[in-house]
C-alpha cells in the first residue's frame, strides 16, 4: 500500500517537473518532439533510478558513519558524473541498438537537476504518506520513489511534446513563438495538475 | 589510444583538484562547523522559549516516543515541556513546537517547518484565530468537522487536522512522562494540575 | 579598456541575459521566484558561486588536460556550492532554509557549467571575474523581476510589504503561475528586443 502511495504521489500529485520544478532544461528542450522526448525520459529514467540506488548507499554506509554529510552535494554529482559515463560505455558494448535510441541524451542528463534532485531528497527529506508517521526513506522506498518520479518526468515530457507538436503547426503572435508560448502551456499544464493535489 | 603519460597527467590533474578541493572544504567545515551549531541551537532555543510559559531553566534536548522534547524547570519541579511534534499534512510533513503545560494543556504553538499550499494551508502560521485558540487549549483535538471542538482554517481541513494531530501527541507524550513522574513520586502532578 | 569592463558587467541584464536570451537556468528561475526577496537571495547565491568558480577555472584552465576538463570543473563548482551550503547554514540559516534543495542543485545550474566552457576557460581571471559578476547580476536581476511580478500578483505585496489585505491570485505562487509569469516575460522582452 504504501509503495502504492509513493507511486501515485510521485507521478501526479507531486510531479517533478510541474510542481518542483526539476529537470525543467532539458524538458523545454528536447520536447520538441515526441520521438525524442520518449528517448529522453527513458534515458532519464534509468539514470535517476540507479543514480538514487547508488548515491543512497554512499550516503548511508560512507557519508553518514564518517560524520560527511557536508560532502553529499560534491559527492554526489560525482557519482552520478562517473555513473552516466559508465552507463554509456556498457550501453555501447551491450545494446548497441538502445545506444542508439538513448545515447546522445545521456551527456545532458549529467547537469539534468532532475537526478542531482531526487538523490539529494530521498536522503535529507522526510515524507508522510496517507497519515503514516513522518520517516525517512528506506533503500527500497527510495528506489521505488526515483522509479516513479522518472515515470511522472517522462509523464510530463510526453504529455507536453503532444502539445507542443501541435503549437508548432498553430499560428503564434510573432512575440510569443517559441519558448514563451511553451511555457504558457506548461502553465496550464501544471494548472491540470494541481486537481492531484491532496489525493495522496 | 591516449599516451601513457597523458593518463598519468589526466590522473595527476584529477587528484591534485580534488585533493586541494578536499583541504578546502575541510577548513570551511571546521571554521563554520561552531556557527551553524550556533545557529541552529539559537532557532531551537527561540522557538521553545517562545512555546513555554517564562521564565525556568530549559533543558537540552531529551528523547521520549520517538519525539524530542526539552523541559523547563524552576527548582525541582518541571513546570512545562516543549515538544517537537510532527504530523503529515497536506503538502508533506509539518513540524510544530508545542509548549504543553504538566497537565497536558497547550500553552503556546509554533510552526517549524511545513510545506502546505500558500494561502490555504500555510495559513496555520499566521491565521491569528486559529493560532490563538490553542493558548491554554485541552480538549479532544478533533476539528468541528470531525465532531470535535476546534476550529479548522477556511477550506483547509487537512492541514488543520495535522495540526491537531501533531498537539494532540505532544499532549499524550506530557501525558506518559507525567504519568511515569508520578509513579515515582506520587501525587505530584495532582499537585501541579492544580497550579 | 573601461569600456571593455563595463561591457563585460552590464552585458548580462539584456545582450546576454541568462533566463530571457540563453534560456538557462530554468529551474532555480521558476522555483524560487515565490516573493522578491527569495529571487534575490537565490541570485546572490548563485552570482557568489558563479564568480569563484569563473575566476578558479580561468585558472586552472591552461594546466588541465582537455579530457578531463569537465570532471574538474565540476569538482570545483561542487566545492563552491558545498562553501556556500556550510556559510549560509552559518549565517544566514532562514534563507538556507527556504532556498532548501536548490541552493545544493547551483552544482547543475547550467549558467555556470556553460561560463566556465565558453568563457573562463579562454580568459583570463579579471575578465573571468567580470563576466561572472556580469552574468550573476544579470541572472539576479531577473531572478527578483519575476520575484516582483509574482509576489504582487500572488501575495499583494512587494518584498513583503503588503499592499491590500487578503490574499493575492494564489495561482501566482504556486507553480502555474511560475511557468505563466516566465512566459509572459519573455513574450515582452522578445517585444522590447526586437524593436
Amino acid at each position: 500500500m504504501e509503495y502504492f502511495l509513493i507511486i501515485i504521489s510521485a507521478i501526479f500529485v507531486n510531479n517533478i517537473v510541474l510542481a518542483q520544478f526539476l529537470g525543467i532544461c532539458p524538458f523545454l528542450g528536447v520536447s520538441g518532439k515526441l520521438s525524442t522526448s520518449t528517448g529522453m525520459s527513458m534515458a532519464v529514467c534509468f539514470v535517476i533510478t540507479l543514480a538514487t540506488v547508488v548515491t543512497w548507499l554512499l550516503n548511508h554506509y560512507l557519508l553518514v558513519p564518517f560524520g560527511l554529510e557536508f560532502l553529499q552535494t560534491i559527492a554526489f554529482i560525482l557519482v552520478i558524473a562517473a555513473l552516466v559515463q559508465m552507463v554509456e560505455i556498457v550501453l555501447k558494448k551491450v545494446s548497441p541498438s538502445l545506444y542508439q535510441a538513448l545515447g546522445i541524451f545521456l551527456p545532458l542528463i549529467t547537469t539534468n537537476c532532475a537526478v542531482l534532485g531526487v538523490a539529494i531528497t530521498v536522503v535529507t527529506k522526510e515524507f508522510t504518506l496517507g497519515g503514516s508517521a513522518p520517516h525517512m526513506f528506506g533503500l527500497a522506498e527510495s528506489a521505488v520513489y526515483a522509479f516513479a518520479t522518472s515515470l511522472g518526468y517522462g509523464l510530463a515530457m510526453v504529455l507536453f511534446s503532444g502539445i507542443r507538436e501541435h503549437l508548432a503547426l498553430s499560428d503564434v503572435p510573432k512575440p510569443f513563438k517559441g519558448l514563451p508560448i511553451a511555457l504558457i502551456s506548461v502553465s496550464i499544464m501544471a494548472m491540470a495538475f494541481l486537481g492531484f493535489s491532496g489525493i495522496v | 589510444m591516449a599516451a601513457k603519460s597523458n593518463i598519468t597527467g589526466m590522473a595527476l590533474c584529477l587528484f591534485l583538484v580534488c585533493l586541494v578541493c578536499g583541504g578546502v572544504l575541510g577548513a570551511v567545515y571546521t571554521v563554520t562547523k561552531q556557527p551553524i551549531e550556533d545557529a541552529a541551537a539559537a532557532e531551537a532555543l527561540a522557538a521553545i522559549s517562545e512555546v513555554l510559559p517564562e521564565g525556568g531553566e530549559i533543558s537540552s534536548v531529551q528523547q521520549a516516543g520517538g519525539m524530542e522534547y526539552y523541559t523547563s524547570t524552576s527548582g525541582d519541579e518541571v513546570k512545562a515541556y516543549a515538544v517537537k511534534s510532527t504530523a503529515g499534512g497536506f503538502g508533506g510533513p509539518i513540524t510544530i513546537m508545542v509548549g504543553v503545560l504538566p497537565d497536558g494543556s497547550i500553552w503556546n504553538t509554533r510552526v517549524l517547518s511545513h510545506s502546505e499550499t500558500p494561502g490555504l494551508g500555510a495559513k496555520c502560521t499566521t491565521d491569528e484565530a486559529f493560532i490563538s485558540q490553542w493558548k491554554g487549549y485541552n480538549g479532544s483535538f478533533t476539528v468541528k468537522k470531525d465532531g470535535g471542538d476546534v476550529d479548522a482554517i477556511t477550506a483547509s481541513t487537512i492541514t488543520s487536522r495535522a495540526y491537531a494531530k501533531a498537539l494532540a501527541q505532544a499532549s499524550a507524550l506530557v501525558h506518559s512522562l507525567e504519568g511515569a513522574d508520578a509513579d515515582a513520586a506520587s501525587g505530584a502532578s495532582v499537585k501541579k494540575e492544580e497550579e | 579598456m573601461a569600456g571593455k569592463n563595463l561591457s563585460l558587467i552590464t552585458k548580462g541584464f539584456f545582450k546576454e541575459n541568462p533566463t530571457f536570451v540563453l534560456v538557462l537556468g530554468m529551474c532555480p528561475t521558476l522555483a524560487t521566484t515565490t516573493s522578491a526577496i527569495n529571487g534575490l537571495e537565490m541570485g546572490l547565491a548563485t552570482l557568489f558561486v558563479l564568480v569563484l568558480s569563473n575566476i578558479v577555472i580561468s585558472l586552472i584552465s591552461p594546466v588541465v588536460p582537455d579530457k578531463v576538463h569537465i570532471p574538474a570543473y565540476i569538482v570545483v563548482i561542487a566545492t563552491f556550492v558545498t562553501v556556500l551550503q556550510l556559510v549560509m547554514q552559518a549565517y544566514t540559516p532562514g534563507a538556507y532554509k527556504t532556498l532548501g534543495l536548490f541552493i545544493p542543485l547551483i552544482v547543475v545550474n547550467c549558467i555556470i557549467l556553460g561560463r566556465a566552457e565558453a568563457f573562463a576557460c579562454k580568459h583570463g581571471w579579471w575578465e573571468s571575474a567580470l563576466d561572472g559578476i556580469g552574468i550573476g547580476l544579470g541572472f539576479t536581476a531577473t531572478l527578483t523581476v519575476i520575484g516582483i511580478v509574482r509576489e504582487i500578483l500572488g501575495s499583494g505585496s512587494v518584498f513583503g510589504w503588503k499592499f491590500i489585505s487578503g490574499d493575492g491570485i494564489l495561482a501566482f505562487v504556486m507553480a502555474p503561475g511560475a511557468f505563466m509569469v516566465l512566459g509572459y516575460l519573455l513574450v515582452l522582452f522578445n517585444k522590447i528586443a526586437k524593436k
